[in-house]
């Protein structure tokens, strides 16, 4: 919720604080240098680290040991496919999650009455570990991609209808006694006041259904299947394969990170009227 | 001509469900004013006695539970296009520029998009806005997010303006400053206006009378005539010789320095 604070009470002296980041003195500030430090003493310490300690290669393999396997897979295994299937699921299942999240949100935001008589199955389902459903949308659907999807759209779910339900809920009732002293009607009520208050939240909101979405499809595709980047997790476990599954570990990251510049990028776009937050907590 | 009108008006907030019948408030009692064309009419009282309430009647946000109150000699059933608002809190949207915000009550009432744009860029002239007109309202200074919400109050051409405390939340110079510019575009246009304020020396620096309100229940007990020139030029005013008197005048009934609380 603090979102919506900061972008509605923002006090007067905050100014915009929009930054046009100059490569010149983004390299003399001291903290990148010390970043990239850090990542070399941490890749270094990877590569040499294991033999130094005596740890076995099928407990932690070296990092060249990740990149050659990683390169054999793309050669030989259909890495790309795998990981284009995964990229899939997760972009249909975050945008299915969103949508209904946001739509049933909304509903439920401009009707007490609705949101009394959903609101405990809401609250159950909330608590509910989401993955756990994974094995059974397979036993329904089979070892396919809409298992996947399905998991996906149900961890999304919520934490984008529970921002947009506060959001809707919180707007300053002082507004909407000013849309209606203009005689606003209530869809004007809604797209004009409602809908546009509540977008900081929506975004927080898709910016955790993204993340979480990774997490949907990855799980899925551990349970059954054979394509997909966490089917490809699965059969390398089993093959003792452990720098395959450190491939795959990184790819689903990557994944994971992809879809959240994503969505910080959109918001950036969207939300072009409220100080410069978001884009500073990743360093984009 | 009237412009606004209460007629007996009294408002009882009932009490919360499951509370006694005790609970209840009165916030007005059987209060009666009358506004005429072009008058400006301020009205002060201790906190909580129910000020707001008659701006919320009046605007038709709120009815009353007895009585009547009419605008331009109708009775006021619902929020109507011959009154407009004005509150303490700007109320900018944080989403829309300085421009989209003045313009957002002529857009609801759907005024073509080329009039509405014209009429806003006068509104902005007008009110020394022109230079910001794409800013967003964080990047204001509060005096200016107020003058915004001046203008977008101006731009629906009410024939009365209700102002809540509208400068209350601003520093002494801002507020000066804004004062002369609402005093100066109300004489110009001659608009009738029905002023909240705290601020005595405010009341009648701006007023052509001030009605004095009790504790709750608000009543009305003392009008006060201001007979000194110069309500197009709050800054003048300020500084006549009559303005000490009436303030003296005012916090006795208002029973400030004698009482435990202060207004």
């Amino acid at each position: 919720m603090a979102v919506i604070q900061d972008a509605a009470l923002t006090p007067d002296h905050a100014g915009p604080v929009r930054r046009r980041v100059n490569l010149v003195s983004f390299l003399h500030r001291q903290e990148v240098w010390l970043s990239i430090l850090a990542l070399a003493a941490f890749l270094a310490s990877w590569e040499w680290g294991p033999p130094l300690l005596g740890i076995a290669p099928y407990n932690i393999p070296q990092m060249s040991a990740v990149w050659s396997e990683g390169l054999h897979m793309w050669a030989h295994g259909d890495l790309l496919r795998h990981t284009m299937i995964t990229c899939m699921e997760v972009i249909i299942g975050f945008a299915l999650g969103c949508a209904m999240g946001a739509i049933i949100g909304y509903a439920l935001g401009m009707s007490r009455l609705l949101e009394a008589v959903a609101s405990p199955y809401i609250l159950a389902l909330q608590i509910a570990p989401k993955v756990a459903f994974a094995p059974l949308f397979v036993m329904w659907f089979g070892y396919n991609i809409t298992p996947r999807i399905l998991t996906a759209v149900l961890i999304v779910f919520f934490p984008v209808l529970i921002n947009v339900l506060t959001a809707v809920r919180s707007v300053d009732p002082a507004m909407i006694d000013l849309a209606r002293l203009f005689r606003a009607s209530r869809a004007q009520i809604f797209w004009k006041i409602e809908f546009p208050w509540s977008m900081p939240a929506l975004f927080s909101g898709l910016r955790i259904g993204a993340t979480l979405a990774v997490i949907g499809v990855t799980v899925a595709e551990l349970v059954g299947g054979n394509v997909g980047l966490g089917a490809v997790l699965a059969e390398s476990e089993g093959q003792a394969n452990t720098a395959a599954v450190f491939v795959t570990i990184i790819l689903l990251t990557l994944i994971g990170i992809l879809a959240y510049v994503l969505v910080i990028l959109a918001e950036r776009m969207v939300l072009r009227y409220a100080p410069q937050r978001s884009a500073d907590d990743i360093g984009v | 001509m009237l412009r606004l009108q209460f007629k007996g008006v009294s408002r009882h907030f009932p009490p919360k469900r499951g509370r006694s019948e005790s609970e209840g408030v009165l916030a007005v009692d059987d209060v009666n004013v009358e506004v005429g064309d072009g008058e400006v009419v301020s009205l002060i009282g201790p906190s909580g006695c129910g000020k707001s309430t008659l701006l919320n009647l009046a605007s038709g946000l709120d009815r009353p539970s007895k009585g009547e109150v009419f605008v331009d000699g109708a009775p006021v059933s619902g929020p109507n296009e011959h009154v407009a608002f004005m509150l303490q809190k700007d109320l900018l949207l944080p989403w829309r520029t300085v421009r989209r915000n003045i313009e957002f009550g002529q857009e609801i009432r759907k005024l073509e998009p080329d009039k509405r744009r014209q009429r806003a860029e006068m509104f902005l002239k007008r009110f020394h806005l022109d230079g910001f007109a794409d800013h967003y309202p964080h990047e204001l200074s509060g005096g200016m997010r107020q003058r915004a919400a001046l203008a977008r109050t101006m731009m629906m051409n009410p024939d009365v303006l209700l102002l809540d405390e509208p400068f209350s939340a601003l520093d002494a110079q801002t507020k000066m400053v804004l004062q002369q510019d609402l005093a100066g575009t109300l004489a110009d246009e001659r608009k009738t206006a029905f002023l909240i304020t705290h601020d005595l020396v405010e009341a009648l620096a701006l007023s052509d009378r001030v009605l004095v309100m009790s504790r709750r229940p608000g009543r009305i007990i003392k009008e006060i005539q201001v007979d000194i020139p110069d309500r197009d030029n709050p800054m003048e005013r300020r500084q006549h010789e009559r303005i000490g008197p009436m303030i003296a005048q005012l916090m006795g009934l208002l029973d400030i320095g004698s009482s435990e609380e202060l207004v």
